[in-house]
Protein backbone atom coordinates (compact mmCIF):
# COMPACT_ATOMS: atom_id res chain seq x y z
CA UNK A 1 0.00 0.00 0.00
CA UNK A 2 3.08 2.25 0.07
CA UNK A 3 2.60 3.14 -3.57
CA UNK A 4 -0.99 4.26 -2.90
CA UNK A 5 0.21 6.79 -0.32
CA UNK A 6 0.63 9.37 -3.04
CA UNK A 7 -2.44 8.45 -5.09
CA UNK A 8 -4.46 11.34 -3.65
CA UNK A 9 -1.82 13.79 -4.81
CA UNK A 10 -1.80 12.32 -8.32
CA UNK A 11 -5.57 12.58 -8.50
CA UNK A 12 -5.19 16.17 -7.33
CA UNK A 13 -2.67 16.91 -10.11
CA UNK A 14 -4.91 15.26 -12.72
CA UNK A 15 -8.05 17.16 -11.68
CA UNK A 16 -6.11 20.43 -11.35
CA UNK A 17 -4.66 20.07 -14.85
CA UNK A 18 -8.02 19.13 -16.40
CA UNK A 19 -9.48 22.33 -14.94
CA UNK A 20 -6.45 24.32 -16.09
CA UNK A 21 -6.79 22.94 -19.62
CA UNK A 22 -10.46 23.95 -19.75
CA UNK A 23 -9.57 27.47 -18.62
CA UNK A 24 -6.83 28.07 -21.20
CA UNK A 25 -7.95 25.97 -24.19
CA UNK A 26 -11.72 26.46 -24.31
CA UNK A 27 -13.13 29.66 -25.74
CA UNK A 28 -16.64 29.34 -24.32
CA UNK A 29 -16.85 31.53 -21.21
CA UNK A 30 -19.14 29.18 -19.28
CA UNK A 31 -16.78 26.29 -20.04
CA UNK A 32 -13.95 28.41 -18.68
CA UNK A 33 -15.90 29.00 -15.44
CA UNK A 34 -16.64 25.26 -15.20
CA UNK A 35 -12.90 24.67 -15.61
CA UNK A 36 -12.19 27.18 -12.87
CA UNK A 37 -14.62 25.32 -10.55
CA UNK A 38 -12.82 22.04 -11.27
CA UNK A 39 -9.45 23.73 -10.63
CA UNK A 40 -10.77 25.07 -7.33
CA UNK A 41 -12.12 21.66 -6.28
CA UNK A 42 -8.66 20.18 -6.89
CA UNK A 43 -7.15 22.67 -4.44
CA UNK A 44 -9.80 21.68 -1.88
CA UNK A 45 -8.82 18.04 -2.39
CA UNK A 46 -5.14 18.86 -1.75
CA UNK A 47 -5.91 20.62 1.54
CA UNK A 48 -8.21 17.92 2.86
CA UNK A 49 -5.70 15.23 1.82
CA UNK A 50 -2.99 16.93 3.86
CA UNK A 51 -5.18 17.01 6.96
CA UNK A 52 -5.84 13.25 7.05
CA UNK A 53 -4.14 11.25 9.81
CA UNK A 54 -3.85 7.45 9.71
CA UNK A 55 -6.43 5.76 11.90
CA UNK A 56 -7.96 9.15 12.59
CA UNK A 57 -11.57 10.19 12.64
CA UNK A 58 -13.51 13.42 12.09
CA UNK A 59 -12.39 15.99 14.70
CA UNK A 60 -15.45 15.71 16.90
CA UNK A 61 -14.43 14.72 20.42
CA UNK A 62 -16.50 11.98 22.00
CA UNK A 63 -17.01 12.21 25.74
CA UNK A 64 -15.54 9.31 27.68
CA UNK A 65 -13.27 8.10 24.87
CA UNK A 66 -9.71 9.08 25.65
CA UNK A 67 -7.09 7.79 23.21
CA UNK A 68 -8.72 8.86 19.94
CA UNK A 69 -6.76 10.10 16.95
CA UNK A 70 -8.25 13.03 15.08
CA UNK A 71 -7.58 14.37 11.63
CA UNK A 72 -6.36 17.94 11.39
CA UNK A 73 -9.29 20.37 11.80
CA UNK A 74 -7.50 23.42 10.39
CA UNK A 75 -7.48 22.59 6.64
CA UNK A 76 -11.11 21.54 6.99
CA UNK A 77 -12.08 24.95 8.38
CA UNK A 78 -10.21 26.78 5.62
CA UNK A 79 -11.85 24.70 2.88
CA UNK A 80 -15.33 24.81 4.41
CA UNK A 81 -15.40 28.60 4.15
CA UNK A 82 -13.63 28.54 0.78
CA UNK A 83 -16.41 26.41 -0.75
CA UNK A 84 -19.09 28.95 0.15
CA UNK A 85 -16.94 31.88 -0.95
CA UNK A 86 -16.20 29.94 -4.16
CA UNK A 87 -19.87 29.66 -5.08
CA UNK A 88 -20.44 33.39 -4.44
CA UNK A 89 -17.55 34.38 -6.68
CA UNK A 90 -18.73 31.86 -9.29
CA UNK A 91 -22.11 33.64 -9.24
CA UNK A 92 -20.32 36.94 -9.86
CA UNK A 93 -18.50 35.42 -12.85
CA UNK A 94 -21.74 34.01 -14.26
CA UNK A 95 -23.45 37.39 -13.85
CA UNK A 96 -20.69 38.99 -15.93
CA UNK A 97 -21.10 36.25 -18.57
CA UNK A 98 -24.83 37.03 -18.76
CA UNK A 99 -24.08 40.70 -19.39
CA UNK A 100 -21.44 39.85 -22.01
CA UNK A 101 -23.98 37.69 -23.83
CA UNK A 102 -26.43 40.61 -23.84
CA UNK A 103 -23.88 43.12 -25.11
CA UNK A 104 -22.07 40.98 -27.68
CA UNK A 105 -24.65 38.34 -28.52
CA UNK A 106 -22.10 35.59 -27.95
CA UNK A 107 -20.08 34.01 -25.16
CA UNK A 108 -17.29 32.67 -27.36
CA UNK A 109 -14.04 34.42 -26.57
CA UNK A 110 -12.66 34.51 -30.15
CA UNK A 111 -15.88 36.08 -31.49
CA UNK A 112 -15.82 38.68 -28.73
CA UNK A 113 -12.26 39.58 -29.72
CA UNK A 114 -13.35 39.89 -33.37
CA UNK A 115 -16.23 42.19 -32.44
CA UNK A 116 -13.85 44.29 -30.32
CA UNK A 117 -11.44 44.67 -33.24
CA UNK A 118 -14.17 45.72 -35.65
CA UNK A 119 -15.41 48.57 -33.48
CA UNK B 1 -10.82 -1.73 1.94
CA UNK B 2 -11.33 1.99 2.53
CA UNK B 3 -8.12 2.66 0.59
CA UNK B 4 -9.44 0.74 -2.41
CA UNK B 5 -12.74 2.58 -2.22
CA UNK B 6 -10.90 5.91 -2.08
CA UNK B 7 -8.79 4.96 -5.10
CA UNK B 8 -11.93 3.98 -6.98
CA UNK B 9 -13.66 7.25 -6.13
CA UNK B 10 -10.65 9.37 -7.05
CA UNK B 11 -10.33 7.59 -10.40
CA UNK B 12 -14.02 8.19 -11.03
CA UNK B 13 -13.50 11.86 -10.07
CA UNK B 14 -10.76 12.28 -12.68
CA UNK B 15 -12.86 10.53 -15.36
CA UNK B 16 -15.86 12.75 -14.58
CA UNK B 17 -13.68 15.85 -14.85
CA UNK B 18 -12.43 14.69 -18.27
CA UNK B 19 -16.03 14.07 -19.39
CA UNK B 20 -17.05 17.55 -18.23
CA UNK B 21 -14.33 19.20 -20.29
CA UNK B 22 -14.85 16.94 -23.33
CA UNK B 23 -18.58 17.38 -23.85
CA UNK B 24 -19.78 20.07 -26.28
CA UNK B 25 -23.20 20.40 -24.66
CA UNK B 26 -23.00 22.74 -21.68
CA UNK B 27 -26.17 21.32 -20.13
CA UNK B 28 -24.51 17.89 -20.01
CA UNK B 29 -21.36 19.49 -18.59
CA UNK B 30 -23.33 21.14 -15.78
CA UNK B 31 -25.11 17.91 -14.89
CA UNK B 32 -21.76 16.10 -14.81
CA UNK B 33 -20.44 18.84 -12.54
CA UNK B 34 -23.20 17.89 -10.08
CA UNK B 35 -21.91 14.31 -10.12
CA UNK B 36 -18.34 15.59 -9.78
CA UNK B 37 -19.30 17.56 -6.66
CA UNK B 38 -21.10 14.61 -5.13
CA UNK B 39 -18.05 12.37 -5.72
CA UNK B 40 -15.85 15.07 -4.23
CA UNK B 41 -18.11 15.22 -1.15
CA UNK B 42 -17.76 11.44 -0.71
CA UNK B 43 -13.97 11.71 -0.99
CA UNK B 44 -13.98 14.45 1.66
CA UNK B 45 -16.04 12.22 3.92
CA UNK B 46 -13.56 9.35 3.55
CA UNK B 47 -10.77 11.78 4.41
CA UNK B 48 -12.48 12.53 7.78
CA UNK B 49 -13.80 15.93 6.75
CA UNK B 50 -17.48 15.53 7.61
CA UNK B 51 -18.18 19.27 7.80
CA UNK B 52 -16.57 19.90 4.43
CA UNK B 53 -18.44 16.99 2.83
CA UNK B 54 -21.75 18.44 4.04
CA UNK B 55 -20.88 21.86 2.61
CA UNK B 56 -19.68 20.47 -0.73
CA UNK B 57 -22.81 18.35 -1.12
CA UNK B 58 -25.15 21.28 -0.39
CA UNK B 59 -23.25 23.94 -2.30
CA UNK B 60 -21.50 22.08 -5.11
CA UNK B 61 -24.19 19.62 -6.07
CA UNK B 62 -27.12 21.89 -5.21
CA UNK B 63 -26.59 25.62 -5.46
CA UNK B 64 -23.85 25.94 -8.08
CA UNK B 65 -25.66 23.56 -10.46
CA UNK B 66 -28.71 25.81 -10.12
CA UNK B 67 -26.65 28.92 -10.88
CA UNK B 68 -25.11 27.32 -13.98
CA UNK B 69 -28.56 26.26 -15.22
CA UNK B 70 -29.96 29.75 -14.63
CA UNK B 71 -27.10 31.17 -16.71
CA UNK B 72 -27.54 28.58 -19.47
CA UNK B 73 -31.20 29.59 -19.75
CA UNK B 74 -29.99 33.08 -20.67
CA UNK B 75 -26.99 32.24 -22.83
CA UNK B 76 -27.77 28.99 -24.66
CA UNK B 77 -26.31 25.58 -24.07
CA UNK B 78 -24.22 24.84 -27.17
CA UNK B 79 -20.52 25.35 -27.16
CA UNK B 80 -19.02 26.26 -30.51
CA UNK B 81 -15.89 24.32 -31.45
CA UNK B 82 -12.84 26.26 -30.44
CA UNK B 83 -10.56 27.50 -33.21
CA UNK B 84 -7.61 28.01 -30.88
CA UNK B 85 -4.81 25.54 -31.39
CA UNK B 86 -5.13 23.08 -28.50
CA UNK B 87 -1.49 22.07 -29.00
CA UNK B 88 0.03 24.97 -27.09
CA UNK B 89 -2.48 24.57 -24.24
CA UNK B 90 -1.83 20.85 -24.19
CA UNK B 91 1.91 21.39 -24.05
CA UNK B 92 1.63 23.90 -21.18
CA UNK B 93 -0.64 21.50 -19.28
CA UNK B 94 1.69 18.55 -19.90
CA UNK B 95 4.78 20.41 -18.67
CA UNK B 96 2.96 21.74 -15.58
CA UNK B 97 1.65 18.23 -14.82
CA UNK B 98 5.15 16.77 -14.98
CA UNK B 99 6.49 19.40 -12.58
CA UNK B 100 3.59 18.86 -10.17
CA UNK B 101 3.89 15.04 -10.31
CA UNK B 102 7.60 15.37 -9.63
CA UNK B 103 6.80 17.56 -6.63
CA UNK B 104 4.37 14.99 -5.18
CA UNK B 105 7.26 12.56 -4.54
CA UNK B 106 8.53 14.91 -1.84
CA UNK B 107 5.12 15.05 -0.13
CA UNK B 108 4.56 13.06 3.05
CA UNK B 109 2.41 9.98 2.44
CA UNK B 110 -1.32 10.19 3.00
CA UNK B 111 -2.13 9.95 6.69
CA UNK B 112 1.44 10.40 7.95
CA UNK B 113 1.05 11.61 11.56
CA UNK B 114 4.56 13.11 11.48
CA UNK B 115 3.85 15.37 8.48
CA UNK B 116 4.75 19.03 9.14
CA UNK B 117 1.13 20.12 8.75
CA UNK B 118 0.15 18.00 11.79
CA UNK B 119 2.81 19.48 14.06
CA UNK B 120 1.91 23.14 14.30
CA UNK B 121 -1.29 24.55 15.85
CA UNK B 122 -3.64 21.64 15.15
CA UNK B 123 -2.74 19.59 18.27
CA UNK B 124 -3.22 22.72 20.37
CA UNK B 125 -6.71 23.26 18.90
CA UNK B 126 -7.64 19.65 19.61
CA UNK B 127 -6.34 19.86 23.14
CA UNK B 128 -7.78 23.24 24.12
CA UNK B 129 -11.29 23.01 22.62
CA UNK B 130 -12.81 20.90 25.44
CA UNK B 131 -11.16 23.14 28.01
CA UNK B 132 -12.01 26.57 26.53
CA UNK B 133 -15.38 25.86 24.89
CA UNK B 134 -16.61 22.60 26.31
CA UNK B 135 -18.23 21.27 23.16
CA UNK B 136 -17.08 18.43 20.92
CA UNK B 137 -16.88 19.76 17.34
CA UNK B 138 -13.36 21.16 16.98
CA UNK B 139 -14.05 22.35 13.42
CA UNK B 140 -16.78 24.69 14.68
CA UNK B 141 -14.52 25.88 17.49
CA UNK B 142 -11.69 26.76 15.09
CA UNK B 143 -14.09 28.29 12.57
CA UNK B 144 -16.03 30.48 14.95
CA UNK B 145 -13.63 31.32 17.72
CA UNK B 146 -9.93 30.49 17.21
CA UNK B 147 -10.00 31.76 13.63
CA UNK B 148 -13.01 34.06 13.94
CA UNK B 149 -11.28 36.84 11.98
CA UNK B 150 -10.96 34.61 8.92
CA UNK B 151 -14.60 33.67 9.05
CA UNK B 152 -15.68 37.28 9.46
CA UNK B 153 -13.64 38.10 6.37
CA UNK B 154 -15.24 35.24 4.41
CA UNK B 155 -18.73 36.41 5.38
CA UNK B 156 -17.89 39.87 4.07
CA UNK B 157 -16.58 38.35 0.83
CA UNK B 158 -19.95 36.60 0.41
CA UNK B 159 -21.69 39.92 1.12
CA UNK B 160 -19.51 41.74 -1.43
CA UNK B 161 -20.05 39.09 -4.11
CA UNK B 162 -23.81 39.28 -3.50
CA UNK B 163 -23.78 43.08 -3.87
CA UNK B 164 -21.74 42.70 -7.06
CA UNK B 165 -24.16 40.19 -8.61
CA UNK B 166 -27.17 42.34 -7.74
CA UNK B 167 -25.51 45.41 -9.27
CA UNK B 168 -24.47 43.66 -12.47
CA UNK B 169 -27.81 41.96 -13.01
CA UNK B 170 -30.02 44.95 -12.18
CA UNK B 171 -28.98 47.01 -15.22
CA UNK B 172 -28.49 46.50 -18.95
CA UNK B 173 -30.84 45.37 -21.71
CA UNK B 174 -32.14 42.31 -19.89
CA UNK B 175 -32.81 44.09 -16.62
CA UNK B 176 -36.04 43.07 -14.93
CA UNK B 177 -38.60 45.77 -15.61
CA UNK B 178 -39.90 47.13 -12.29
CA UNK B 179 -43.18 48.32 -13.84
CA UNK B 180 -44.17 45.00 -15.37
CA UNK B 181 -42.23 42.30 -13.57
CA UNK B 182 -41.79 39.22 -15.66
CA UNK B 183 -44.88 37.14 -15.09
CA UNK B 184 -44.32 33.85 -16.86
CA UNK B 185 -47.19 32.66 -19.00
CA UNK B 186 -49.33 30.05 -17.37
CA UNK B 187 -47.68 26.79 -18.54
CA UNK B 188 -44.25 27.82 -17.27
CA UNK B 189 -45.23 28.83 -13.73
CA UNK B 190 -42.77 26.61 -11.97
CA UNK B 191 -43.57 22.93 -12.15
CA UNK B 192 -47.15 23.40 -11.00
CA UNK B 193 -48.54 21.27 -13.78
CA UNK B 194 -46.26 18.36 -13.10
CA UNK B 195 -47.99 16.41 -10.39
CA UNK B 196 -45.22 14.11 -9.18
CA UNK B 197 -42.40 16.66 -8.69
CA UNK B 198 -44.89 18.98 -7.04
CA UNK B 199 -46.23 16.46 -4.52
CA UNK B 200 -42.84 14.93 -3.71
CA UNK B 201 -41.11 18.31 -3.61
CA UNK B 202 -43.70 19.83 -1.32
CA UNK B 203 -43.33 16.89 1.04
CA UNK B 204 -39.56 17.32 1.08
CA UNK B 205 -39.29 21.09 1.61
CA UNK B 206 -40.32 21.18 5.31
CA UNK B 207 -37.84 18.40 6.08
CA UNK B 208 -35.04 20.14 4.17
CA UNK B 209 -35.64 23.36 6.12
CA UNK B 210 -35.94 21.47 9.40
CA UNK B 211 -32.69 19.65 8.66
CA UNK B 212 -31.08 23.01 7.87
CA UNK B 213 -32.15 24.37 11.24
CA UNK B 214 -30.82 21.25 12.95
CA UNK B 215 -27.47 21.64 11.19
CA UNK B 216 -27.45 25.30 12.23
CA UNK B 217 -28.12 24.84 15.92
CA UNK B 218 -26.42 21.50 16.41
CA UNK B 219 -23.22 22.62 14.73
CA UNK B 220 -21.27 22.57 17.97
CA UNK B 221 -22.02 18.90 18.63
CA UNK B 222 -22.11 17.34 15.17
CA UNK B 223 -20.93 18.32 11.70
CA UNK B 224 -22.62 21.54 10.76
CA UNK B 225 -22.81 25.24 11.35
CA UNK B 226 -23.90 28.43 9.69
CA UNK B 227 -22.30 27.88 6.28
CA UNK B 228 -23.87 24.47 5.74
CA UNK B 229 -27.23 25.44 7.21
CA UNK B 230 -27.44 28.57 5.07
CA UNK B 231 -26.75 26.55 1.92
CA UNK B 232 -29.23 23.79 2.85
CA UNK B 233 -32.08 26.19 3.66
CA UNK B 234 -31.35 28.17 0.50
CA UNK B 235 -31.52 24.92 -1.50
CA UNK B 236 -34.91 24.15 0.08
CA UNK B 237 -36.24 27.59 -0.82
CA UNK B 238 -34.90 27.31 -4.38
CA UNK B 239 -36.77 24.00 -4.70
CA UNK B 240 -39.90 25.84 -3.58
CA UNK B 241 -39.29 28.53 -6.21
CA UNK B 242 -38.89 25.86 -8.90
CA UNK B 243 -42.11 24.10 -7.90
CA UNK B 244 -44.39 27.06 -7.29
CA UNK B 245 -42.87 29.70 -9.51
CA UNK B 246 -40.51 32.43 -8.61
CA UNK B 247 -43.25 34.97 -7.91
CA UNK B 248 -44.73 32.83 -5.17
CA UNK B 249 -41.28 32.29 -3.63
CA UNK B 250 -40.68 36.06 -3.61
CA UNK B 251 -43.99 36.47 -1.72
CA UNK B 252 -42.67 34.17 1.00
CA UNK B 253 -39.24 35.82 1.19
CA UNK B 254 -39.18 39.15 -0.70
CA UNK B 255 -35.89 40.41 -2.11
CA UNK B 256 -35.76 43.19 0.50
CA UNK B 257 -35.92 40.61 3.31
CA UNK B 258 -33.12 38.61 1.65
CA UNK B 259 -30.88 41.67 1.41
CA UNK B 260 -31.72 42.44 5.02
CA UNK B 261 -30.66 38.90 5.93
CA UNK B 262 -27.28 39.26 4.15
CA UNK B 263 -26.45 42.65 5.65
CA UNK B 264 -27.98 41.83 9.02
CA UNK B 265 -26.10 38.54 9.27
CA UNK B 266 -22.74 40.13 8.49
CA UNK B 267 -23.47 43.01 10.89
CA UNK B 268 -24.58 40.61 13.64
CA UNK B 269 -21.21 38.87 13.37
CA UNK B 270 -19.30 42.14 13.51
CA UNK B 271 -21.43 43.48 16.37
CA UNK B 272 -20.57 40.47 18.56
CA UNK B 273 -16.95 41.51 18.15
CA UNK B 274 -17.71 45.14 18.99
CA UNK B 275 -19.81 44.19 22.03
CA UNK B 276 -16.89 42.07 23.22
CA UNK B 277 -14.64 45.14 22.91
CA UNK B 278 -17.10 47.30 24.85
CA UNK B 279 -17.15 44.70 27.61
CA UNK B 280 -13.41 44.91 27.95
CA UNK B 281 -12.11 42.10 25.77
CA UNK B 282 -10.44 42.00 22.37
CA UNK B 283 -12.35 42.11 19.09
CA UNK B 284 -14.13 38.75 18.61
CA UNK B 285 -13.02 37.49 22.02
CA UNK B 286 -16.22 35.90 23.31
CA UNK B 287 -14.94 35.01 26.79
CA UNK B 288 -16.06 38.35 28.23
CA UNK B 289 -19.68 37.98 27.05
CA UNK B 290 -20.63 36.10 30.20
CA UNK B 291 -19.28 35.91 33.73
CA UNK B 292 -18.07 32.38 32.94
CA UNK B 293 -15.55 32.42 30.04
CA UNK B 294 -16.66 29.00 28.77
CA UNK B 295 -20.33 29.92 28.51
CA UNK B 296 -19.28 33.29 27.07
CA UNK B 297 -17.53 31.40 24.26
CA UNK B 298 -20.61 29.24 23.70
CA UNK B 299 -22.94 32.26 23.53
CA UNK B 300 -20.62 34.09 21.16
CA UNK B 301 -20.25 31.11 18.84
CA UNK B 302 -24.02 30.51 18.79
CA UNK B 303 -24.71 34.13 17.81
CA UNK B 304 -22.04 34.39 15.13
CA UNK B 305 -23.15 31.08 13.61
CA UNK B 306 -26.66 32.53 13.32
CA UNK B 307 -25.12 35.57 11.63
CA UNK B 308 -23.21 33.35 9.19
CA UNK B 309 -26.32 31.26 8.45
CA UNK B 310 -28.47 34.34 7.75
CA UNK B 311 -25.81 35.92 5.54
CA UNK B 312 -25.13 32.79 3.47
CA UNK B 313 -28.80 31.85 3.06
CA UNK B 314 -29.79 35.41 2.14
CA UNK B 315 -26.90 35.84 -0.27
CA UNK B 316 -27.50 32.58 -2.15
CA UNK B 317 -31.24 33.22 -2.47
CA UNK B 318 -30.77 36.86 -3.53
CA UNK B 319 -28.29 35.72 -6.20
CA UNK B 320 -30.71 33.01 -7.40
CA UNK B 321 -33.59 35.48 -7.71
CA UNK B 322 -31.37 38.00 -9.49
CA UNK B 323 -30.60 35.38 -12.16
CA UNK B 324 -34.19 34.14 -12.34
CA UNK B 325 -35.66 37.62 -12.80
CA UNK B 326 -33.39 38.39 -15.77
CA UNK B 327 -35.12 38.42 -19.15
CA UNK B 328 -33.61 36.61 -22.07
CA UNK B 329 -32.39 39.03 -24.76
CA UNK B 330 -32.00 38.13 -28.43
Amino acid sequence: MEILGLYNYWAYVAVLMIGFYAVIAKSNLIKKLIGLSIFQSAVFLLYITMGKVDGGTAPIIQAGVSDQIFSNPLPQVLILTAIVVGVSTLALGLAIVVRIKESYGTIEEDQIHLLDHKS
Amino acid sequence: MVTLFAVFLLTLLVLTAIAVVQTKNLFVAVMLMGIFSLLMATVFFILDAADVALTEAAVGAGISTMLFLATLALTGEHEKPSKKGPWISGLVVAITSLILIDATFEQPYLGDPMAPVQQHVAPWYLEMTPELMDFPNVVTAVLASFRGYDTLGEVFVVLTACIGVLFILSAGPGAPNPKSPRIPTAPSVGLRHHLIPRVVGKLLIPFIVLFGLYVQFHGEYSPGGGFQAGAIIAAGMILYALLEGEKQALKVLPQSVLIGMVVGGAMLYGMVGVVGMLMGGNFLDYSVLSSNPVSGQQIGILIIEIGVGLAVCGALLAIFHAFAARRSVG
